[in-house]
């Protein structure tokens, strides 16, 4: 019989029995910035592609979400830092070996330009809204800024396609970069984490579509990334098998473990292999309501990212 | 130079006291602490081997809480020791994610903390707390690149091995066995 | 050969001392390089002040790390092996930690966890805080927060009343530690001897008794083992390194590195076992047949010390005779050993002759035939020559404390003598002695009708709690003198706090060493809250009693000043260097070669055949008498010491209770099987005399224990709830130890003979409905 104790008794808070240090805003983070970036990544190909009239939810509409979505993801994020009056300490350094750091500078441009982008087109898809706040009306310099941001939306938009790569992917390395954790150490997380964030952010664009074809398109997309998130989910899985005896202690938690029914239950039955099917259906031209689909692919990404930063925690590699 | 400690297993009887002596001399708040002592038990009655280690931050070389630091107050000062600036950790708790050992905790003040190999005393000339308290005197500190040093000699006249090396993050905390 | 290396770049007070060369040749090399470590360390220092300072840093620790420390002398009172330390207390006189005096030979500049713990003693918020006084109000029973006056005026009144009405003799006194001193010398004034403490029958008592009757000399405390230059250590029962018995661990790990053979004889794997060559997993309550193989081994095979045993022992063909019979082989259908092992052992044991150390165990009191297990221990340790020679016990020293003046005692018309009389190798008071005369106070001519208990938990050190209790409630008064509260002070009708050892002087420490040595203890701060040292209670009370005169001082530190002076020292001296160590006064350290020597024996030769003990009716030489085994369904009940604790004295401390706040029930994992006991799971314990225990313990599965029995840490499951921390955590092994066998040759108290049966239900839920 094999046996490993902590004879002098250590049971420090968050980190004994198993480490408690990232709690749910965390989760919901990652969840915001994988959305947030898949949203932008649209907006910014589908203008570039000249597609904006043609997809006006994913260039215009929906790029109201990105700024709200990271602004509650750094609100989030701050509001799990132990030490937070230190905050700007991130910005006086840049550590090119520290997924944070890369976030945090990331996260740094990518906010405001999130901010301009949905701005310069608040006008246009929020007649409304304006009509009743009368912005532009009180505020002079407004019309002068949209103008210049106008103009200059390509680049923007030029800016946005590798930043919102670069957020989505930081995601997931974030926690793969961790050896410590057996879990989430592994290479696939990175691309994982992207394919689910443009998942989500598909889905995000069919709920606020009006345009069937934009719908039907965005239904194709999202199907094709949830096969290749199938594809990299059954790696990962198969990367865990063929790994050390830690990382197949954490596959234990995802297979066999604690976490099972919520990880094949909610995220790959629910989250992915539901609503691919129902996406599927519709391919073939029956009716599905699209709300239903994409909500499952929203929870389900937002779940996955609950799953795997609790159960990521609870693997180490000794004791 | 290259600091490092060497920890006789077969000497440690794991009764603690480096634990208290970091506690006291780092004024650790209670219910947490920067060392501790691990105790593995394997066989069968009466073919048995008991281990008994004082465990504490391996001030690796390949230091995985240095390199995901955000803001640069994980960092390796002089003679390789592993150390954190309350003054810059924002508290993201990357670099306890990061250590395989689980050596670092958050202050209740709110920074990450962690053994310093009692770096305050070695500016002094003082051995670390829990290197000058231990009873069985099985733990041992010093310079590796001084081929004459104790820890440079029982590394090379005696068995040894550092925890979880497939980690890859190079501890200078080694166990003689 | 000491020499002291001060180096420029050490702190001038951390001096480091090198230990005597170590003249062993090894087949490890490294060795020389360890013993060499801490002369070398000047050089390691001076590559560990190569430093600049980093500012960024500087600023960092300055949060964290206290900067101007001054020091004071004390010696340590977290258990009784008192070592010396130095107290640091920052700008503001708060107290950060405890080193030990690299001058002292009880520590050498190491205190163990809980010396450097003791700083909990001070700081626990639990503390006693001021006199309480038991009232009684609506009904109920319970404390009134008192003055010192008004408190120490009853207890004063008390001594009256019992002086007028059964004698002085009836106020017993029932202390450990320092205290005890003080309190000792009130009630001698006050005309009463009767006065035991817990550590004699309860501890160590029969190996004094064994060693006395064959060598003439205690064992005491510290125990003159030369372990540090042993060639071979073996250890029976005795769990050093668990007991944090702090010199003698450090010798031991000072052996392991001179490659000395370690022998462990214990049915529980122990941390000394997993140090040891040769670990004999004995099957309990059997030592004496080993050591009785032993014997015969050595003897047999003509290996014993014939030098040695025709110079200085008497009595060896009679001990040859005896046992004759008893082979490897005999004692392998009793221990459970392999007659190999035990051959291999004892040839092992006497290659390294003199050499030797069969260690003399402390805490003895295990089937009630200890006194004759001890002997024979020492008989082995004869056969050897051992005693008196390198490596095996050393003739020890100590320097006597001249006594301050005072006027005679009175002459008690009885005291601890007359309680024990049917022990006669009785030669300390009983404590179970003194219960039993408080029981019997009505019928007995020496009726005991009061108890002062000071630095002892009684509730929790005697066995047989259920009689402890009731000989408290036939008391007509009951003080306590503690610094924490304790099951103890629930009982009593008066508490005293006394202040913590880190806020007190106390006596002069003198113990017998390899050199003689005093220390002292200066308060390093003034008493927390409402408490008062030990020497001012004994005053107080003494005052009120008209015995002023035996106090003659104001404050104590007068007495020490005195002692000091006429020891050729000072208070000055001694607060600046903590530990004075004098040159040897009786001789060698150990025999010279053909010396002759006169052992304080009838005989003047070391007994191994007692013409006393036959004269008595007792066994002349150890016999093996087998003794009872647990019955179907229950399991030996042993318990021992956690290296973090001492007794049920500091599990409160916050600390030491961060270290280890609760004990575990080992189990093995064949016995866990049976039972389908899971790890952590909470279990309760009955004994064989249907005795459950109060609080649940958690199940550690582990190989470290035998099959037939079940272990665990002693002084756990406080159940006062004034200890925050300790209260409810873990089992008290003492509510289980309602079974005793008393050694009849001077009453110590067997408690290994109990045995309980695991419960996985609360009995006591069942009981309520």
């Amino acid at each position: 019989m094999q046996e490993e104790l902590f004879t002098s008794g250590r049971n420090i808070p968050n980190i004994d029995p198993s480490l408690q240090i990232w709690h749910w805003p965390i989760s919901l983070y990652l969840f915001l910035g994988g959305l947030a970036a898949g949203i932008l990544f649209f907006a910014a190909l589908f203008y570039l592609l000249g597609k904006e009239k043609e997809y006006p939810t994913a260039v215009k509409t929906a790029s109201i979400v990105p700024p709200i979505a990271l602004s509650i993801g750094i609100m989030a994020l701050v509001y799990d830092l132990t030490h937070p009056l230190y905050t700007w300490q991130l910005y006086t350094t840049f550590r090119i070996e520290s997924p944070m750091s890369w976030g945090a500078w990331v996260l740094l441009i990518t906010t405001p330009l999130s901010f301009l982008w949905a701005f310069s087109f608040y006008r246009e898809s929020y007649p409304k809204t304006e009509s009743k706040l009368k912005l532009f009306k009180k505020l002079k310099f407004l019309a002068r800024t949209e103008h210049f941001i106008i103009s200059n939306r390509k680049y923007i938009a030029y800016a946005l396609i590798p930043l919102s790569i670069i957020l989505g992917v930081y995601t997931g390395i974030l926690l793969s970069a961790f050896n410590a954790r057996p879990l989430w150490n592994n290479a696939i997380l990175g691309p994982l984490f992207l394919t689910s964030g443009l998942s989500t952010g598909a889905a995000a664009i069919i709920l606020l579509s009006k345009s069937r074809n934009e719908r039907r398109v965005f239904s194709k997309i999202d199907l094709a990334l949830i096969v290749i998130e199938m594809a990299l989910i059954i790696h990962m899985i198969m990367g865990y098998y063929a790994g050390s005896q830690v990382q197949l202690e954490a596959m234990e938690l995802l297979v066999g473990g604690e976490f099972t029914l919520m990880f094949f239950g909610f995220v790959i039955l629910l989250g992915l292999l539901v609503p691919a099917t129902l996406e599927t259906i519709e391919l073939f031209g029956f009716k599905v309501p699209v709300v239903v689909p994409a909500v499952l692919v929203i929870i389900g990404g937002l779940l996955f990212r609950f799953i795997m930063v609790e159960a990521g925690q609870l693997t180490r590699y000794l004791y | 130079m290259r600091y490092a400690m060497v920890i006789d297993t077969l000497k440690c009887v794991g009764c603690s006291d480096c634990v208290v002596a970091c506690q006291t001399e780092n004024n650790i708040p209670h219910g947490y602490c920067r060392d501790w002592i691990t105790e593995a038990v394997s066989g069968s009655y009466p073919n048995l081997e008991l281990e008994l280690r004082s465990e504490r931050c391996n001030h690796c070389d390949n230091a995985p809480c240095v390199r995901c630091c955000p803001t640069g107050a994980s960092h390796i000062a002089e003679g390789g020791i592993v150390l954190v600036t309350p003054d810059k950790c924002i508290g993201c708790g990357a670099c306890i994610e990061s250590c395989p050992y689980d050596a670092r905790y958050q202050h209740p003040d709110g920074y990450v903390d962690k053994c310093t190999f009692c770096y305050h005393r070695l500016k002094k000339g003082q051995l670390p707390a829990c290197v000058s308290v231990c009873p069985t005197k099985c733990m041992y500190f010093g310079d590796l690149d001084d081929p004459n040093s104790d820890v440079s000699q029982l590394l090379k006249n005696r068995t040894y091995k550092t925890l979880a090396p497939e980690a890859g993050t190079k501890p200078h905390v080694f166990y003689l066995t | 050969m000491t020499f002291i290396i001060k180096s420029k770049q050490i702190n001038q007070y951390i001096c480091i001392r090198k230990t005597n060369e170590i003249m062993v040749t090894s087949r490890r090399k490294f060795i020389k390089i360890s013993a060499l470590g801490l002369g070398g360390l000047a050089t390691t220092s001076a590559a560990l002040n190569m430093f600049e300072s980093n500012p960024i840093l500087d600023k960092a620790v300055k949060e964290t790390v206290a900067k101007r420390l001054s020091r004071s002398a004390t010696y340590c009172e977290v258990c009784f092996w008192k070592c010396a330390a130095w107290i640091y207390k920052d700008e503001h006189n708060d107290i950060k930690k405890i080193i030990g005096n690299e001058q002292d030979s009880h520590c050498n500049g190491r205190l163990c966890p809980r010396g450097t713990g003791g700083i909990g003693m001070y700081s626990d918020e639990d503390r006693l805080k001021t006199p309480l006084i038991r009232t009684t109000i609506n009904g109920e029973e319970t404390y009134r927060e008192a003055s010192w006056d008004e408190a120490l005026n009853l207890i004063a009144s008390k001594f009256k009343d019992i002086k007028a009405n059964y004698g002085s003799e009836a106020f017993a006194l029932l202390k450990h530690g320092s205290p005890g001193s003080h309190l000792e010398h009130l009630f001698k004034a006050y005309g009463s001897d009767t006065i035991a403490e817990p550590a004699y029958a309860q501890c160590r008592g029969p190996r004094e008794t064994g060693f006395g009757l064959t060598f003439g000399s205690w064992i005491g405390s510290p125990e003159p083992t030369d372990i540090r230059d042993t060639k071979c250590l073996v250890l029976i029962g005795s769990h050093l390194g668990e007991n944090m018995h702090n010199s003698q661990v450090q010798e031991m790990s000072d052996a392991i590195d001179n490659d000395a053979t370690l022998i462990t004889v214990d049915p529980r794997y122990s941390t000394a076992a997993s140090k040891s060559k040769h670990w004999l997993p004995i099957k309990p309550a059997t030592d004496i047949a080993l050591l009785l193989s032993w014997m015969h081994v050595l003897i047999e095979e003509d290996l014993y010390n014939k030098n040695y045993v025709e110079k200085y022992a008497t009595g060896f063909e009679e001990l040859k005779k005896h046992v004759k019979p008893y082979t490897p082989e005999w004692a392998y259908g009793i221990t459970t050993i392999k007659p190999e092992d035990i051959r291999k052992t004892a040839r092992i044991m006497a290659a390294a002759a003199p050499s030797v150390i069969i260690h003399p165990g402390r805490h003895v009191v295990w089937y009630g035939d200890d006194s004759q297990r001890s002997r024979a221990v020492a008989i082995l340790n004869g056969l050897l020559g051992s005693w008196g020679n390198r490596g095996g016990f050393y003739f020890k020293e100590k320097i006597s404390i001249p006594k301050y003046p005072h006027p005679h005692y009175p002459e008690p018309k009885w005291g601890w003598h007359d309680l024990g009389t049917q022990y006669p190798y009785a030669e300390m008071g009983l404590t179970t002695a003194i219960v039993d005369a408080t029981l019997q106070a009505d019928k007995s001519k020496y009726p005991i009708k009061a108890w002062m208990v000071a630095g002892t938990n009684l509730i929790n050190t005697l066995p047989q709690r259920e009689k402890t209790i009731e000989a408290i409630n036939k008391l007509d008064f009951l003080v306590v003198v503690d610094t924490m509260p304790m099951e103890i002070t629930g009982y009593a009708d008066v508490v005293l706090p006394e202040c913590t050892y880190l806020e007190r002087y106390d006596g002069i420490r003198s113990a017998p060493n390899r050199t003689p040595s005093i220390a002292v203890r200066i308060p390093a701060v003034k008493p927390k809250y409402n408490s008062k040292p030990a020497w001012w209670i004994s005053k107080q009370i003494a005052e009120r009693l008209g015995l002023g005169a035996y106090f003659n001082y104001d404050d104590f530190e007068e007495v020490i000043a005195w002692q000091l002076n006429k020891l050729g020292t000072s208070l000055e001296e001694m607060k600046k260097i903590g530990v004075k160590n004098f040159p040897r006064q009786s001789g060698p350290l150990y025999l010279e070669v053909e010396q002759d020597y006169e052992f304080n024996t009838p005989s003047g030769k070391i007994e191994l055949y007692s013409k006393e003990l036959a004269n008595y009716g007792f066994d002349p030489i150890p016999v093996y008498v087998p003794h009872p085994e647990p019955p179907q369904g229950f399991y030996r009940l042993n318990y021992g010491r956690s290296p973090m604790h001492t007794f049920s004295r500091t599990i409160n401390n916050p600390y030491l209770n961060n270290l280890k706040s609760e004990n575990t029930l080992w189990v093995n994992p064949k016995v866990a099987r049976i039972l389908n006991l899971k790890k952590d799971q909470e279990v309760w314990l009955k004994n064989q005399d249907d005795i459950i225990s109060t609080f649940s313990i958690k199940v550690r599965i582990t190989e470290r224990i035998r099959w037939d029995s079940v272990y665990m840490y002693h002084g756990f499951g406080h159940n006062n709830k004034k200890l925050s921390r300790a209260f409810g955590k873990g089992m008290s092994d003492t509510d289980l130890i309602s079974s005793t066998v008393i050694d009849p040759l001077m009453g110590g108290t067997g408690l290994r003979g109990n045995f309980v049966s695991i419960l996985k239900e609360n009995p006591h839920k069942t009981k309520e409905i």
